[in-house]
């Protein structure tokens, strides 16, 4: 193998470098990595970006001006200053950063006071009120929408109005039913949880012995808070705070349900639409906006933030924390913060299930419980003869891909994490190691919504040899594995920079190839942090909405979009008993992590 | 046959010079220590004989075969150079026994399972640990570990067992026990030892040839007596000793008249014996004599010079008494328990033979021709 005589220096030298580079587990990882990162991601971007600026065939139908395949600000112009602009574009961004804003300014009150609670008080009940505030997490945002449906809901948009209005005779004003208030409402109490876990982790791991040298320089209380822990926490706060940010920003589930019965548009719920009207590059500019905003809210929080990062890990030493006493506020505060949780999470969840046995909305007379939405047959005299749930073979169709795209996705996306995060956290130093790293978080900047506008008219034909994937289960997958990236490399990365190099070159040693060391070593020692990332993907492609609701054709329904169609149709039972099973199947994986893998949720989210 | 042939090893590590052209040879069955401060790349120099690091520039031969030449880019496998090493963190697969960590390297060669029982268990019994093999690396002590450690090196017999500061986590009462048993092992594996140190006690306590670093440069290669008493450079000189001994260095002139040369220094004049008169000998120099070969004398005897007591540090078996003459310090490293009042007289003499001449320029010893370094006396006497 060594030159060989025929070989000069030069070309011998030239052969071995190939034959190491090729034998580099790092190098075909890396190069593999960044081809599927190109592909699924870079392309489809510039692409999206591309094709706002030509003419498409069905614009003739539009203006006699176009041309198709040639360039052309139409689109934009179009969009931007015409006198469709106000109701398609201005005012779905106005809607959407206002909800944004509230959101984020909500959650922090909620999500640091609960943190500073949990971490830095004496009170009581801490572990159950973590668990309460988990929940939330695990149920879909918008099973709060459809909670608060179940109360508010008016006679506007016909149906069965809610509770309120059928039982106390109070009809609820639309402002207070629909639009703006619930969905702030509904989005923050679901989206606390990453306040609080974020927040939490960061006061956990701050020493008190900060505080208290504060103290003994003779600050006050208000003092230590406004000028040490504040500035400390400030990074993990605005973190936090774009964060939630992002996501309500680009949020479907929730403005679709509330707002759309008032015309109450936000940018996606007006991307869905124009989809749907068939004003792809009208969509397409919209997704633009959506992921520049985005890209905005980070860029800020980088520049707010500066070289403050570090301050997240105050200390890695989980030093002695000094809790501050609440003295006879203790109980109240602790029943209080309880009761809340339970009232947040809890009780919605009993009222959609008790519906689910209501024949009629709203009544609870002994005759009125059934088990029609569950088990019965078809009857035309309800919901126009859907059969319920459990006999209909739609459902058992949505029932079976749901789990096959969720159970795939998330072995796949951990998988991968892991991968790319070998990648990522061996090739530190290297230019690869850095793109596949950058790359692989540029999903964070696309929303869902965009994402899937995307991919739809990338993979509606076949392109080289991938055929074409529009109305598979695979385009499914594939998506909720490239938007899971920046969460599973991160995780990854995190898990690989863990097992020192030394432990992988003692198997090197060993005479171990790369496979080798992988099945042996780096995959039982990252089992806990792979855990994580299957259960965190599974539980969100469980739930996932906005992702995937315009890529679903009758043939690859899931239980979300299942839900939505009878949402659509005023089925509210119908619609509750699927959300009922999504959570008991979401609720029982977690239950099976935790119990088997040892696996901790509250760690997993706070690295998203 | 060597075990070893390094040969103008030059090491790149992400832009940064480690090593600057390394050559040397270790023998079979050679215990070869890399002694240098942190960052001196003795490390680096232990990877690349591993081919965990890729060389730029040079060749590495392992018992008679090329495995690296940086002239054709060419490396050979790390397992099949025939070496083990020893980690200075251990590098222990926390989720593997004590037995699966010390077979792992024969499994993934496919041996028969009866026949890894065999080895294994002998690697754990030359290491004395046989009870350990069903213990995970986490219930063992630091010293256990690394006798785990160094069974998975042997395990596979090479015939270089490398290893990389593998005693530098471990207490000193444990350190003292592990390098006996290094020692041992050695014995009785025969084996050629490449070790990394920082501690040039150790180095001087285990090694046959002791190899000294700094900033990327072999500095001196030899037997651990030649590097104590005649280290090559001033730095090496320094490292040698211990801090609790700093060396003794005088700085003179050196001159040449009739064929005689001379130091003249502060403690008074030195002839040089054997100097050829040549250039080397002229200029500044510097002298250094370790503290151990000091003697106080309570008395004057013939070749002493009259020192002040400055301060007594006693350390039980040992005392070192700082004296003065003049402006000059001294220390000296006197056996027993001695305690004398400060401000006392004695007399000091130096043991001639361990005087060591230096170029105060180039740090390098003056050793061409000089045979004695003997203090004149009537300039003593004065």
């Amino acid at each position: 193998m060594l030159h060989k005589p025929v070989l000069n220096t030069w070309q011998a030298r030239w052969l071995n470098r190939c034959r190491d580079a090729l034998r580099n587990p790092l190098y075909l990882i890396g190069a593999a990595a960044l081809l599927f990162l190109a592909y699924t991601i870079v392309w489809p971007v510039l692409n999206l970006i591309w094709s706002t600026f030509v003419w498409k065939t069905q614009d003739a139908r539009l203006t006699p001006a176009a041309d198709p395949g040639h360039l052309t600000l139409y689109h934009w112009s179009r969009v931007l200053a015409s006198d469709m602009s106000w109701s398609l574009f201005y005012k779905p961004v106005l809607n959407a950063l206002a909800v944004g804003v509230t959101v984020s300014a909500l959650s922090m009150v909620f999500g640091c006071g609960l943190a500073w609670l949990v971490t830095r008080t004496d009170v009581p009940l801490k572990k159950t009120i973590t668990f309460l505030a988990i929940i939330p997490y695990l149920l879909p945002s918008w099973m709060l929408s459809q909670a608060w449906l179940t109360f508010f809901k008016n006679s506007k948009i016909g149906g069965t109005p809610g509770i309120l209005q059928s039982v106390l005779h109070v009809t609820p004003p639309d402002w207070l039913a629909y639009g703006f208030v619930p969905i702030v409402l509904t989005l923050s109490i679901h989206d606390s949880v990453y306040f609080f876990l974020l927040v939490g982790a960061a006061l956990s791991s701050m020493n008190s012995q900060l505080e208290e040298a504060a103290e003994m320089a003779g600050a006050g209380r208000m003092q230590v808070l406004r000028r040490i822990v504040f500035p400390l926490m400030l990074p993990s706060v605005l973190s936090g705070f774009i964060l939630i940010f992002t996501k309500a920003v680009s949020s479907y589930g929730v403005p679709a349900l509330l707002g759309t019965p008032v015309n109450f548009y936000m940018i996606s719920t007006m991307l869905y639409s124009s989809m749907r009207s068939r004003l792809t590059t009208e969509a397409n500019v919209l997704s633009l906006t959506l992921m520049l905003i985005t890209m905005l809210a980070i860029y800020f929080n980088q520049r707010l933030l500066g070289g403050r990062r570090s301050y997240v890990t105050v200390t890695g030493k989980g030093s002695a924390v000094t809790h501050v006493p609440l003295g006879k506020w203790r109980l109240p505060a602790a029943v209080g913060t309880a009761a809340g949780m339970v009232l947040i999470a809890v009780v919605p969840f009993i009222v959609l299930l008790l519906q689910t046995f209501l024949l009629k909305d709203g009544s609870l007379s002994p005759d009125n419980f059934t088990l029609h939405y569950w088990t019965g047959g078809s009857d035309p005299d309800i919901n126009t003869g859907e059969k319920g749930v459990l006999q209909n073979p739609i459902f058992l169709l949505a029932l079976k891909n749901s789990m096959i795209i969720a159970g795939i996705a998330s072995v796949t996306a951990a998988v991968i994490g892991l991968l790319f995060g070998y990648a990522v956290a061996r090739g530190k130093n290297t230019a690869m190691g850095r793109l596949v790293d950058q790359l692989s978080f540029v999903p964070y900047f696309i929303p869902g919504i965009s994402l899937a506008a995307i991919y739809i008219t990338m993979f509606a034909k076949p392109v080289l040899f991938i055929p074409a994937l529009y109305g598979t289960i695979t385009i499914i997958i594939l998506i909720t594995v490239v938007k899971e990236l920046p969460f599973t490399v991160k995780a990854g990365g995190a898990a690989m920079m863990q097992i020192g190099p030394e432990l992988e070159e003692a198997a090197v040693l060993g005479g171990a190839s790369w496979f080798t060391r992988f099945r042996r070593l780096l995959l039982p020692l990252s089992r806990k942090s792979l855990l994580s990332a299957f259960i965190l993907v599974f539980i969100g492609a469980m739930k996932e909405m906005e992702l995937i609701i315009m890529l679903v054709t009758p043939r690859t329904e899931t239980l979300t979009t299942l839900t939505f169609y009878y949402v659509e149709k005023g089925y509210d039972q119908l619609t509750n008993v699927v959300l009922m099973i999504i959570i008991a199947i979401v609720v029982a994986v977690y239950a099976l992590a935790v119990k088997f893998g040892k696996a901790d949720l509250t760690k997993g989210l706070g690295g998203q | 046959m060597n075990a070893i042939e390094l040969r103008q090893i030059q090491v790149h590590v992400q832009q940064k010079h480690i090593l600057k052209g390394i050559n040397m040879t270790v023998e079979e069955g050679d215990f070869v220590t890399l002694l240098g401060p942190s960052g001196c790349g003795k490390t680096t120099l232990l990877r690349t004989i591993a081919g965990l690091q890729k060389l730029n520039e040079g060749t590495v031969v392992i018992s008679g075969n090329k495995v690296a030449d940086g002239n054709l880019a060419y490396h050979l496998d790390p397992a099949k150079r025939g070496v083990s090493l020893v980690f200075q963190s251990y590098a222990l697969w926390p989720h593997m026994t004590v037995f699966d960590n010390v077979a792992f390297g024969l499994q993934v060669r496919k041996q028969p399972k009866a026949e890894i029982r065999k080895s294994v268990m002998a690697a754990l019994d030359k290491m004395r640990i046989p009870e350990l093999a069903d213990r995970y690396p986490g219930e063992l002590s630091g010293g256990q570990q690394q006798r785990v450690a160094i069974a998975r090196a042997i395990v596979t017999s090479p015939s270089i067992l490398l290893l990389d500061e593998p005693l530098s986590n471990l207490d000193a009462k444990l350190r003292t026990e592990m390098r006996a048993e290094l020692k041992r092992l050695h014995r009785e594996l025969g084996t050629t030892i490449v070790y990394v140190t920082h501690d040039q006690h150790e180095a001087i306590t285990l090694s046959t040839k002791v190899a000294v670093f700094f900033g990327g440069e072999l500095v001196q290669a030899d037997t651990p007596r030649v590097l104590y008493r005649h280290p090559r450079t001033l730095q090496v000189a320094e490292f040698m000793g211990s801090s609790d001994h700093p060396l003794n260095r005088v700085e003179g002139v050196c001159r040449t008249s009739g064929g005689v040369s001379t130091v003249s220094t502060a403690l008074g004049s030195f002839r040089l014996a054997g100097m050829n008169g040549g250039a080397d000998g002229a200029g500044a120099v510097v002298l250094t004599v370790r503290p151990e070969d000091v003697v106080l004398h309570e008395n004057r005897t013939a070749g002493s010079i009259p020192v002040k007591v400055e301060d007594v540090l006693p350390a039980g078996g040992e005392t070192l008494v700082r004296v003065a003459y003049g402006q000059e310090k001294l220390g000296a490293r006197v056996i027993g328990d001695h305690d004398y009042a400060p401000g006392r007289m004695l007399y000091a003499s130096f043991r001639e033979e361990r005087i060591n001449l230096y170029d105060r320029e180039t740090g390098r010893r003056l050793e061409t021709g000089v045979t004695t370094i003997t203090p004149i006396l009537e300039e003593i006497q004065r």
